[in-house]
């Protein structure tokens, strides 16, 4: 009955780890044909996969897990799902009815444990109410913000026969709004037309709604000529070859972007939540700014930074109504003031916050992705990435021209993200080029996925750009705690390329700057799971930054400016 | 300040009372929230105020409509008017919640708790236990030679004012049912 279910719901694709309390659903996935099971390594792979799989492919991932600690094994992929709205399934086994509670062998109160780290989630302990039940899984997943949403099926329950009943459109109470207020929308456009330094500040909500909503996005910002910024999340929804791009903005965003940011009279948020990596010193963040919030939760609204212009509703439908309503007014700008404002915001680009030298003979992690993105953007290319340094850079040189080409672990910031999200992304585009930018020391903590890489012939790149550091912590210890280094060195670190022929996959290895577009070559050519280990400059330092506690204008440029930035109300933030 | 009434499914509710005044003041609201009656979602609803660090000054919750499969959560809670909103719209957001009302901000409403107090005493004290209990409208509903067991509804600040008196009469032990409450008319 779950495996109908599934099918049912158009799921082509499992990630899933078997044990004792999901024996029956794993006999019935052996008895079909329709539906892929990918056997991850360890179940937070699984969970990272389907992730992956989700933000690649716009449609829900599914993992299949076991009790206790399968269950418990997804937790961590269930929280960075939860934080970067992502729309996963997840279905644990339990022990049956009649153990709960008896702390059974592999029990576990795992939806106490996953009821903060879920949108929602169900034991079911009647048969007959189980179809209905993942079929409302499916509907809360990807309805309204998405998120991760989990299933806890007691064995008994599997093993019973109940009526299955086919999925049909929805009639539960959770029916989130996605049209936005008619009057906020004039309101907004009313502000479009007269604004003299406009931005818009975009985030992953726009990738959420779809690629139609992307496409709005564009027709928006190319008839305005406003500029626009994205945050992590969001990067690849305006193209980063479009005439409007400002780049990345936030703690590690670029220089014309934050500035734009801070300087600004209209902000123009769309599906982005200001965060705390965007918005640095709440009270100095964008002063002079009448700011619109659109947003598909109403709790997004207000949290953290009021808004003037407060907007309820899906991203497509909105900017659908922008559109309108603005083309119906007659198309107007202040061109003349915005003209203005781009001057300035040239004088900004002018300081190039992203330029580096690639001198002597190491290579220079930017260099790298430099050479990467110049040697892979023809491809049809999609970009995971772990957490840390290389993230940022990888944010920084890499250019994105579509939604659903980057998935990075934004919100929790998770090491151990990409490796698996790269297998969820190759099974949902088997012949696109899939990279994970990866750090050394991130990358260790699921590389028991190279397994799963091979056994299902995944050719995945893993791209690591190896400093023998855990380099975002070596950067905030050089800068915040007096340069003593307190275990950020990746000690006793294997051999990687021996490590990738002991799992039968390709190593490379680089070091020479001479050397690297030959050894791009060479993976991108390879048909099969690339380990390419590049070593890179050990103490290089990710700009530009905005330090902790600080404002959006006192951004760090570069190492000369990095001495006793960050006072010690600073330092107590994160 | 008006209220975000959050009813599911709506695609009316305009986001203009979403406008909070971003004040330092801390205020008392009760919040009426009505949720599936279904395993775990008072813990859902609790665990979204510790998760978050909001308070909870009394919480109350019986089901309310047998056929509807509907329970009814009452929650006294303080907070700025900023975080008083943030407490709504994330009630709002758990997927078992359908209704979420702020009675302090939409229109009069009555709020009533019964509580039960134990107070135990000799001669004068036991005398003027009864006498005080008399004014209140308490009920005697269990007696000793040496204790009497009051009941009484009423709004909290009775209660407290009826706890204050019974204190130094030789109050034992307390039992309150914490806030009910309803809008009132229609
Ligand atoms: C699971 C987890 N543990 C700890 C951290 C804290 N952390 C953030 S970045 C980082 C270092 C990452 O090192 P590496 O993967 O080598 O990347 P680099 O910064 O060197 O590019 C650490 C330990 C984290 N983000 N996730
Ligand atoms: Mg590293």
């Amino acid at each position: 009955m779950v495996v109908q279910a599934l099918i049912d719901q158009g799921v082509d694709t499992v990630f899933g780890y078997p044990g004792g309390a999901v024996l029956p659903i794993y006999d019935e996935v052996f008895q079909q044909n329709s539906i892929k099971h990918i056997l991850v390594r360890h179940e937070q792979g699984a969970v990272h996969a389907a992730e992956g799989y989700a933000r690649a492919t716009g449609k829900p991932g599914v993992c299949l897990v076991t009790s206790g600690p399968g269950a418990t094994n997804a937790v961590t992929g269930l929280t960075d799902a939860l934080m970067d709205s992502i729309p996963i399934i997840v279905l644990t086994g339990q022990v049956p009815t009649f153990m709960i509670g008896s702390d059974a062998f592999q029990e576990a109160d795992t939806v106490g444990i996953t009821r903060p780290c879920t949108k929602h989630n169900w034991l079911v302990k009647e048969t007959d109410k189980l179809s209905d039940v993942l079929h409302e899984a499916f509907h809360v997943s990807t309805s309204g913000r998405p998120g991760p949403v989990l299933v806890d099926i007691p064995k008994d329950v599997q093993f019973a026969t109940g009526s299955y009943s086919a999925p049909k459109p929805s009639t539960s109470h959770y029916q989130p709004q996605v049209k936005g207020d008619m009057e906020a929308i004039t309101e907004l456009v009313a502000a479009i037309e007269t604004a003299k330094r406009p931005v818009f500040y975009t985030g992953g909500g726009v990738v959420n709604s779809g690629p139609g909503a992307s496409q709005l996005l564009r027709e928006l910002v190319d008839a305005t000529g406003f500029p626009i910024t994205s945050t992590l999340m969001g990067l690849g929804c305006y193209p980063a070859s479009g005439d409007r791009w400002l780049g990345m903005l936030g703690m590690h965003g670029l220089y014309e972007a934050n500035m734009a940011m801070h300087g600004c009279d209209l902000m123009i948020n769309i599906g982005a939540r200001f965060d705390d990596r965007i918005t640095g010193r709440i009270d100095a963040f964008s002063p002079k700014s009448k700011k619109a919030h659109i947003d598909i939760d109403p709790s997004s609204i207000n949290k953290v930074i009021k808004a003037d212009i407060p907007i309820v509703g899906d991203v497509g439908h909105v900017l659908e109504d922008i559109l309108k309503v603005w083309k119906s007014r007659g198309r107007k700008t202040n061109s003349e003031a915005v003209a203005k404002w781009w001057s300035q915001i040239d004088e900004w680009k002018t300081v190039d916050c992203l330029k580096f030298e690639q001198k002597g003979k190491v290579i220079k992690p930017q260099y790298a992705l430099e050479r990467l993105e110049a040697l892979t953007k023809d491809h049809d290319r999609y970009i995971c990435t772990e957490v840390g340094q290389h993230q940022m850079w990888a944010a920084q040189y890499l250019g994105f021209e579509d939604p659903n080409r980057w998935m990075t672990s934004g919100g929790l910031g998770t090491m151990g993200y990409g490796f698996p999200a790269s297998i969820g992304v190759q099974m949902g585009h088997p012949d696109a080029l899939v990279i994970n930018v990866a750090g050394e020391a991130s990358w260790l903590m699921n590389m028991q996925e190279l397994g799963t890489a091979m056994q299902f012939n995944l050719p995945v790149k893993q791209f690591i750009l190896n400093n023998e550091r855990l380099g975002m912590v070596r950067q905030w210890q050089e800068l915040l705690h007096g340069e003593r280094y307190s275990h950020s060195w990746s000690e006793s670190l294997p051999d990687f390329v021996k490590l990738a022929e002991a799992f039968g996959a390709k190593g490379i290895i680089c070091s020479d700057p001479d050397d690297l577009d030959d050894a791009i070559m060479e993976m991108i050519n390879h048909d099969g799971p690339v380990l390419f280990d590049c070593l890179v400059e050990k103490h290089e330092n990710c700009f530009p930054m905005i330090p902790s506690g600080k404002a959006h204008n006192e951004m760090l440029l570069g190492e000369a400016e990095t001495q006793g930035v960050i006072d010690a109300k600073g330092s107590v933030l994160v | 300040m008006s209220a975000l009434k959050l009813k599911k499914g709506s695609t009316s509710h305009s986001a203009y009372n979403l406008r909070p005044t971003f004040s330092d003041v801390v205020e008392k609201h009760t919040l009426a929230v009505l949720v599936e009656n279904e395993p775990g979602v008072l813990a859902r609803v609790i665990g979204l105020f510790s998760g978050r660090g909001y308070n909870i000054e009394s919480l109350t919750v019986a089901e309310v409509d047998h056929q509807g499969h509907l329970s009814r959560i009452t929650i006294v809670t303080a907070g700025t008017p900023q975080v008083i909103e943030q407490i709504k719209a994330q009630l709002g957001r758990i997927v078992s919640v359908h209704e979420v009302h702020d009675l302090t901000v939409e229109g009069p409403s009555v709020e009533r708790e019964l509580a039960m107090f134990k107070v135990s005493g000799k001669g004068d004290k036991r005398v003027e236990a009864l006498r005080l209990a008399d004014i209140f409208r308490a009920n005697v509903v269990d007696s000793t030679l040496e204790t009497f067991v009051f009941e009484i509804t009423g709004a909290p600040e009775k209660i407290d004012a009826f706890a204050d008196l019974m204190r130094p009469l030789g109050l034992t032990e307390v039992a309150r049912t914490g806030v009910a409450a309803l809008p009132r008319g229609d």
